[in-house]
């Protein structure tokens, strides 16, 4: 009746969690076609410079306008600008804000959201009243009125674009963390009378991760789109530096004689999001059968 | 009165591809008819496959599994191989089934008449002009009181036995020849698990149909059926008269299985049955229940049995089965480690009262306290070092609450918590002094739910050790092992994640953690609830080791009177949020004198066919607590009018330490009992 140690169970080595869910993604069709775009993409606005056909502000007075053929791959622009090196230059410095702004606005949306749903009561209630008056403002409007009195510039669309684009993240992460707060194992943690940030860090952070890496991919292409928004407006970046949205914003007005100058940066764009979406997808998908939850086989 | 095989299953194996690519069976050349008129019990713990085999008797495969050989007839025809539309039009109509939770099967936006009506149109074995005469036979049909009433109400303003009630009458809308029954009253309180079972087996008599009821739990099985089969990791063991298999079965697993029950009867603790199933596609050549077995010869791990037939009627999957005898299925225990002399108090609840009432704004503005009946009140325990006090009653009788209440995570409305020599214990955790959080711990009903799924074994235990003793580095890992080994689980466990671990293993995790923290009060919510019934008595086993080794005194909570039984050196029976009775675990449980105390005890299920329960108080809903007079007064079957409604029963004294609620006067209620009498009415055929 008094029984010895359980027998030892046959079991699958500890495999690291990130190789366990990029292997995940990867067998999904989403998965490898997303991560493919943006590692090309990211790829591209790293190293562009070094192998560009041409100097992306070199014009050239005799091609203007030129419809793509061997020396201009994708045509020139209204200058007679090499619209391949433009374009495959015109991310950069979207990706840079955009990739510095993300893990800023989840990380302070994130940490703010965890606190509140952890601890509830009436700074929750104001706070997330704060949280709905925000989001009802149109955020171009918010953009603007930042960028009107802090003026452009690296310096100012970043801390913006984090500070707008953490306030839906705060949502996200309080209703994940009000889920596991539910759970007896945050009870456990309560009654043995751990501290607040002890419990944020110790049972609530590796829960909530999933739920705000997923959403940090997704706040990524709104903000990618918002940033090409601004410069399209004219209040992102100057010229002559390449840009997809002020790309598309010059060859608007040529749009009916030469129609090459805007495809180019619009199918950039266009592919870049599409495969930060399809890798957030299949990331949540793989993170949704991770080891934690896997059954032992 | 049975009749010719309606559900035949033969030879069938069915599978999933694991990861690593090879193709693993949860069933294993299964062959199981079912007769028109026979009830079938399916019996087996988790994981041994009995709802595959049930969901493949209607055509159904859970996804990710697929056919590996055999089929599943039904009238003749394979279910498993018949397309979609031929599928549809048997089931329901010919085959019916009652799920586990009907309440989350109901639709909740329709009434109960209009849902019964869709489902007749829907077979057409009725006219139009017929549907409402037959929703009213059909609520008639499975006991429900004014079948107009309850029509036209809406899913959520039913009980729970109600609410399976109606899906029964839906199951039977079609008019099936085959009803299956997958766990149906599992989750439902124990006054009302009986009501249903009761109605069932009336069904399967009177119906004439064939049935399979898919349980865990003897008990009811015991109650419905009158053939069981018992799986064991995807196979039948043993097939045989509901009688035979429950009471003196011939294979060595059932009896485990039977001696794990803990009993009303019985004092003692339950045995246990150590291990576990081999997994899916991990069966060695010979018997799968080899490593469990207590008779096993070295030839069972080489040979696979086959299911041979009994002289004595039914089949049996052992080498070795007339030597089966040998293993005890009752009273086999050893007696739990009762003190008897206890030492001092060392909780005292003194008139407690907890309200989950949230204050309106009304009520903010003016400053009064929330309105509404307290969840509990007026609850009196003291609690003496080294003693099991067990708390019992069904769901919504506050339990759980003067757990939590205890643990400081709800704070009481009125009176109060004494502790030790230390006074009134404050009420919330974070009011606390750390010496009094680490000298109370707590165990909850569902591993799952109470570890952290990201955390190792290692971290889990590193907790209570680092908050309450700030140990680290390798004096906390000496210590985390130490522990382990004290819940009989090794050191190759630190580095291993919840999810890796079975059921009772994350539940001794989970004790060692209470543990850790070197307890003086452990309280324990339903903490084998969740688990099957062979690793119960194991964990009841280990508690009480555990308890014999450090002194700790338990507040033990279960809905399952038995169990307490079998762990409590006193109990008290709470109802509503009141307290009924409290006393002496052997007093109580062998002279229950308060009405629901008799009712509660009489409902329970004995897995063993002779013994039927005894159905008093009626399973009607109750949302909250009477404002005033008895707690039992809309349910009490001894109830004294006026008095019962209006004043607050007192407190009789039955002698050492026996204390009642109740206005009936304690003579009448020592001697004449309601429970004795009906016994000899209801069932002189047993004993």
């Amino acid at each position: 009746m008094s029984a010895g140690l359980t027998a030892p169970v046959a079991m699958t080595a500890r495999t690291s969690r990130l190789s366990a869910v990029i292997r995940e993604m990867l067998s999904r069709p989403s998965g490898c076609i997303g991560l493919f775009l943006v590692i090309a993409h990211v790829a591209l606005a790293l190293f562009s410079p070094f192998f560009a056909p041409f100097d992306f502000k070199a014009m050239n007075a005799n091609a203007i306008l030129a419809p793509p053929d061997s020396t201009h791959w994708l045509g020139t622009d209204q200058l007679g600008r090499d619209i391949l090196t433009r374009t495959i230059m015109g991310g950069r410095q979207a990706i840079l804000v955009t990739a510095i702004a993300t893990p800023l606005a989840v990380a302070w949306g994130g940490l703010l959201g965890i606190y509140l749903g952890l601890a509830g009561g009436r700074l929750d209630d104001i706070l997330m009243r704060v949280v709905d008056a925000f989001l009802a403002l149109p955020w171009i409007l918010k953009m603007l009125l930042m960028i009107v009195t802090f003026g452009t510039g690296v310096g100012v669309l970043v801390p913006t674009l984090a500070f707008f684009y953490g306030i839906p993240v705060i949502r996200i992460a309080r209703a994940a963390t009000q889920n596991i707060v539910a759970r007896d194992f945050v009870l456990a943690a309560r009654a043995r009378g751990h501290s607040r940030v002890s419990i944020m860090r110790r049972e609530l952070f590796g829960n909530v991760l999933d739920a705000l890496m997923v959403e940090g991919a997704m706040r990524w292409s709104w903000m990618l789109l918002a940033f090409t928004s601004l410069s399209f407006l004219g209040f992102g970046v100057s010229p002559p530096t390449p840009d997809w949205g002020l790309m598309i914003a010059d060859s608007r007005n040529f749009m009916a004689i030469a129609p090459w100058p805007a495809f180019a940066p619009v199918i950039a764009l266009s592919s870049l999001i599409i495969g930060i979406n399809l890798t957030a997808d299949a990331l949540a998908k793989a993170l949704g059968i991770d080891r934690a939850q896997a059954a032992v086989h | 009165m049975t009749g010719d095989v309606l559900i035949d299953v033969q030879n069938l194996s069915i599978g999933f591809t694991g990861r690593s690519g090879k193709l693993l069976p949860v069933l294993r050349n299964i062959d199981l008819g079912v007769r028109r008129g026979e009830s079938v019990g399916i019996v087996g713990e988790s994981g041994s496959g009995k709802s595959t085999l049930a969901l493949a008797m209607m055509g159904y495969l859970k996804h990710g599994l697929r056919v590996i050989s055999g089929q599943s007839l039904f009238g003749g025809r394979d279910l498993l191989a018949m397309p979609s539309r031929d599928l549809q039009r048997i089931r329901g109509g010919k085959i019916a089934l009652i799920p586990q939770n009907s309440g989350q099967s109901l639709s909740p936006n329709l009434r109960v008449g209009a849902q019964l009506t869709e489902s007749l149109a829907l077979h057409g074995k009725v006219t139009s002009s017929g549907i409402p005469q037959r929703v009213t036979e059909l609520l008639q049909q499975v006991r429900l009181p004014d079948p107009a009433a309850i029509a036209i109400r809406y899913p959520h303003e039913l009980s729970g036995g109600q609410q399976q009630r109606v899906a029964i009458a839906m199951a039977l809308a079609g008019d099936p020849e085959a009803l299956l029954l997958d766990e149906p009253t599992t989750g439902l309180d124990v006054t009302t698990q009986a009501h249903i079972l009761e109605l069932l087996s009336d069904i399967a008599v009177r119906l004439n149909k064939a049935m399979v009821y898919v349980s865990h739990d003897l008990g009811a099985i015991a109650r419905v059926c009158s053939r069981v089969v018992v799986m064991y990791a995807g196979e039948i063991v043993l097939d045989g008269d509901a009688t035979t298999v429950l009471t003196n079965p011939d294979h060595p697993y059932a009896r485990g299985l039977l001696a794990s029950i803990p009993r009303l009867g019985n004092p003692n603790l339950p045995m246990a049955l150590e291990g576990r199933p081999p997994p899916p596609g991990d069966a060695g050549p010979g018997c799968s229940f080899v490593d469990r077995c207590a008779i096993a010869e070295a030839s069972c791990r080489s040979e696979r049995p086959g299911l041979q037939p009994l002289l004595a009627g039914g089949r049996v999957r052992c080498r070795l089965h007339e030597r089966a005898g040998s293993i005890p299925t009752k009273r086999a225990g050893k007696p739990a480690s009762a003190g008897g002399s206890f030492g001092e108090p060392l909780v005292r609840l003194s008139n407690l009262a907890i309200s989950y009432a949230r204050q309106s704004l009304v009520d903010q503005l003016l400053g009064r306290k929330p309105q509404g009946v307290p969840t509990v009140d007026r609850v009196d325990i003291e609690i003496r070092q080294g003693e099991v006090i067990g708390l019992v009653g069904e769901s919504g009788s506050g339990k759980s609450t003067i757990l939590k209440a205890v643990a400081g995570l709800v704070g009481p409305a009125n009176g109060e918590i004494a502790y030790d020599k230390s006074g009134a214990l404050p009420a919330t955790v974070e009011q606390r002094r750390p010496e009094q959080l680490r000298e109370i711990q707590l165990i909850f009903q569902n591993p799952d739910e109470s570890l952290n799924p990201r955390h190792t074994i290692e971290q889990i235990l590193a907790q209570p050790l680092q908050l309450y003793f700030g140990l680290s580095g390798d004096a906390l890992r000496e210590r985390s092992i130490a522990i382990l080994e004290r819940v009989r689980l090794g050191a190759h466990y630190l580095d291993r994640l919840p999810s890796q671990l079975s059921g009772g293993e994350k539940q001794r995790v989970a004790i060692a953690r209470a543990f850790a923290a070197k307890p003086k009060l452990v309280l324990c919510d339903e903490v084998t609830s969740a688990l099957d019934v062979s690793v119960q008595a194991a964990v009841l086993d280990l508690l009480d080791q555990l308890r014999r080794d450090s002194g700790t005194t338990y507040v033990f909570v279960s809905h399952d009177l038995a169990v307490v039984r079998a762990l409590s050196d006193r109990v008290a029976v709470l109802y509503q949020g009141r307290l009924c009775e409290i006393g002496p675990a052997a007093a109580v449980y062998s002279r229950p004198c308060h009405p629901y105390t008799e009712a509660l005890l009489g409902a329970v299920l004995e897995p063993d066919p002779g013994a039927r329960p005894v159905l008093m108080a009626e399973d009607i809903m109750e949302l909250s607590p009477p404002a005033k007079g008895c707690p039992f007064q809309r349910r009490c079957h001894r109830k004294v009018e006026a008095i019962c409604e209006s004043m607050t029963p007192p407190q009789q004294d039955a002698g050492a330490g026996h204390i009642i609620h109740c206005h009936i006067p304690i003579g009448e209620l020592t001697s004449v009992q309601t429970m004795s009498a009906l016994d000899n009415v209801v069932r002189p055929h047993v004993q």
